[in-house]
């Protein structure tokens, strides 16, 4: 492992482009300890006793969300939940009202996901709790990606030098856009593969390597990571037909066969079966998808921890 | 009664005049300009040393948002605006509420400016009726009220049909139509600049092919139909490509830029104002490659004028998030300090350039009488202090928009002093000093 942080340089999580590598490390690490937690028959340590947090959703999730409360719940956090569809200029009440008034409740720490990139950052410049993004619009999706890497890490022992394949929608994606700067950071080697309607601008002037070809992605990769084609965001002319992305971008047994003989198979969920994914891949061999889900928990529970102080003081804001 | 101002520098571009020398204003007129003019019953002015004065500048692009959007400027404070950033003139957009379409809404805008009796204000009426790309406006009836040319700013006139018609139906009162040039189902729902950097900011681009696709067929069209076209805060490097092309071939095209698209770039989204609406505006702040092509266009002559596209908003309205926020950024106080500081001090344009820019060239291209000291002509005058330091505040404006990307930049050159038909309308004490006009 590489140098190792002793804490954290801000009291807000915004997202992975403003960690370092050795912060990162102290993320992952610090999550391999609290995954044991979740393994005694009592899951749960005093470390937020008195601490509030508030989970601020305006889109719809299931599993971050549950995600989140479960790991604040192991820590002993007081938690409380807003979940609100649409923005907020469709409820009538501005987003920085809406922290405003939060705050007044003095929170410790405010968890938000919110449809436009950015939201967190607006908010972080006006509150005094911390700041944890759980999904910005075509952002960013930190924890995300951290669980991802927590995966590899325990699959494959590394990330510098592991060949991953990032395959699907990476226009839409925050998913995609968290992973592309934790992996490049932490040494991997990306592969970004997706039909040049959904390529975002500029990724070869970043050093990845961005192909069309679902076969050249994935051949000898250590890690095959399948985006959600998000359907509810599919509007204009991005293709043609979910039938033929499927024939050109879905991932079967048979194009695993040029992988490397030990590659896992990774998927942030929710999965669109027959359109991203065969089911044989999908519930084979080589799936991690549920380890995923699994250590989500384990890595919230890390960042949670550590924005609240840690071992160290935290910073200030 | 008169007034001499005494031994001034004087920067007079349309009158080949560059130096020292006298300029006796009578009334609401300049009497005589020259060396050396007997004072007589004068009053005498002696400016500071260092200021220049040069003719009204001319702002031929700004949103007043009267009628109908007061909460975010009224005529009485954008004009207030003008002045204060030492502009004697200004040509606002039509895309009030409602829209200025018809001659009453032109003569209610010029009302409100007499009111306010600031600024001279020239209205630019729609192209379309509701500015909705459908029926022509009466534009015979918006000329003789007062508008100076047409457009559908804020919105592109869409159809190549209807440009053409516009721009055939204009040419009959002399009048150009001003486009804002962007391909809608190319921007779609695009909030900044497409580049590696806002992509990975997660923020829906507009590619500069949206700007440049609708210049080049304008362009097209005003060869095909030998009217005058005028290209409005032109941002996209192949946009100048485009103009330049048919400039060379004879064409009648003309451009603008805003000081924020040579002055500023996509990478100012990132870092510790990321998502800060005061840098969303439309078009978008390019890559550098397009900042570099328009600095060069100031210089080489393909751009004619410098505009603000002032466009103010409520503070409440900019506080939304990125993608709901309305596009736009006030311009009017700030543009003249940044041309002073960022193009002439910085060695890339010639004070009488940069007047060019900002008084006879915009007058020529809306054919609006001023842009010269000029004998017999109304006494419009921009009086600048080149070397005075200026820290912006947006707190300080005298528009009701805060909305500046600029808060807290520190520039050298500032406006001493607006005179607009023989009137003191603004002066900066503090710049001016003992001088009193």
């Amino acid at each position: 492992m590489t140098t190792v942080a002793t804490g954290l340089a801000t009291r807000d999580l915004l997202g992975i482009r403003d960690l370092s590598a050795p912060e990162i490390e102290l993320i992952l690490q610090t999550a391999f300890a609290m995954k044991e937690i979740g393994t005694r028959p009592i899951k749960k340590v005093p470390t937020l006793r008195g601490r509030t947090i508030v989970n601020l959703f305006f889109e719809n999730s299931t599993r971050t969300r549950m995600s989140f409360e479960l790991a604040e719940k192991r820590l002993s956090a007081d938690t409380l939940g807003m979940t609100t569809a649409g923005s907020s200029v469709s409820k009538g009440e501005t987003l920085l009202d809406t922290a405003r008034t939060l705050e007044a409740m003095s929170p410790d720490m405010i968890v938000i996901r919110h449809g436009s990139s950015g939201a967190p950052h607006q908010l972080a410049r006006i509150c005094r709790a911390s700041i944890v993004n759980a999904g910005d619009g075509t952002n960013e999706h930190p924890t995300q990606a951290l669980l991802d890497a927590f995966t590899m890490l325990e699959h494959k022992g590394r990330l510098a030098g592991l060949k991953v394949a990032i395959v699907g929608d990476l226009l839409h994606s925050r998913v995609f856009r968290s992973n592309v700067l934790l992996l490049t950071k932490m040494g991997a080697e990306v592969r970004a593969c997706a039909p040049p309607t959904l390529v975002p601008p500029g990724l070869r002037a970043m050093g990845l390597h961005v192909t069309s070809s679902l076969d050249e992605a994935v051949s000898g990769a250590d890690v095959v990571m399948m985006l959600r084609l998000q359907l509810e965001r599919m509007q204009g002319l991005f293709l043609p037909s979910m039938r033929e992305y499927f024939t050109l971008f879905g991932l079967t047994p048979r194009v695993l066969e040029r992988a490397a003989s030990d590659v896992i198979v990774m998927h942030p969920g929710p999965m669109n079966r027959g359109v991203e994914i065969d089911s044989e891949v999908a519930d084979g061999p080589w799936s991690v998808i549920l380890d995923q889900v699994a250590n989500g928990v384990a890595v919230r529970m890390a960042v949670l921890y550590l924005l609240a102080g840690g071992e160290g003081e935290g910073g200030d804001k | 009664m008169q007034v001499l101002l005494k031994g001034v520098h004087v920067v007079d571009p349309a009158n080949g005049r560059n130096g020292e020398c006298d300029v006796l204003v009578e009334g609401d007129r300049i009497a005589r300009v020259g060396r050396d003019i007997p004072v007589g019953d004068a009053r005498v002015v002696e400016l500071p040393r260092g200021c220049l004065v040069t003719p009204g500048l001319i702002d031929i692009h700004v949103h007043l948002r009267e009628p109908g959007q007061e909460h975010k400027e009224t005529i009485a404070t954008g004009t207030a605006s003008a002045v204060a950033g030492g502009f004697t003139a200004v040509a606002c957009m039509p895309n009030t509420t409602p829209v200025n379409d018809s001659a009453s809404v032109t003569e209610f805008i010029l009302k409100r400016a007499a009111e306010a009796n600031l600024a001279r204000v020239y209205p630019i009426g729609a192209v379309s009726m509701g500015s909705k790309g459908g029926q022509l406006t009466e534009v015979g009836d918006l000329v003789k009220a007062g508008c100076v040319a047409i457009t559908d700013d804020g919105r592109p006139v869409e159809t190549a049909l209807l440009m053409r018609r516009a721009l055939e139906y204009a040419s009959m009162f002399g009048i150009p139509v001003v486009n804002h040039c962007e391909d809608p189902s190319l921007k779609g729902d695009g909030v900044v600049h497409e580049s590696p950097t806002t992509s990975m900011l997660g923020l829906k681009g507009i590619p500069g092919a949206a700007e440049s696709i609708m210049v080049e067929r304008d362009v097209s069209v005003a060869e095909l139909t030998g009217g005058r076209v005028h290209i409005a805060h032109m941002s996209a490097r192949q946009s100048l490509r485009a103009v330049r092309d048919g400039k060379a071939r004879g064409v009648a095209v003309t451009a603008e830029v805003c000081p924020h698209h040579f002055l500023l770039t996509d990478s100012a989204l990132t870092g510790g104002r990321a998502y800060d609406t005061n840098f969303k505006m439309n078009p978008p702040l390019r890559e550098e490659a397009d900042r570099a092509a328009m600095i060069e266009g100031l210089q080489d002559g393909s751009i004619d004028a410098i505009v603000t596209d002032h466009a103010p908003h409520h503070a409440d309205e900019k506080a939304l998030e990125f993608d709901h926020a309305p596009f736009g950024i006030v311009g009017l106080e700030t543009a003249v300090s940044l041309c002073l500081d960022r193009l002439v001090h910085a060695g890339l344009i010639s004070m009488t350039r940069m007047v060019e820019l900002l008084s006879p060239n915009p007058a020529r291209v809306l054919g609006l009488p001023g842009g010269a000291i000029t004998e017999g002509r109304p006494a419009d005058l921009t009086i600048l202090a080149p070397d005075a330091p200026v820290t912006v505040r947006a707190s300080t404006f005298k528009s009701k928009g805060r909305n500046t990307p600029f808060e807290g930049w520190t520039l050298k050159g500032a406006v001493a002093a607006t005179i607009v038909g023989g009137r003191a309308v603004y002066v900066n004490e503090p710049v001016l000093g003992r001088a009193s006009l």
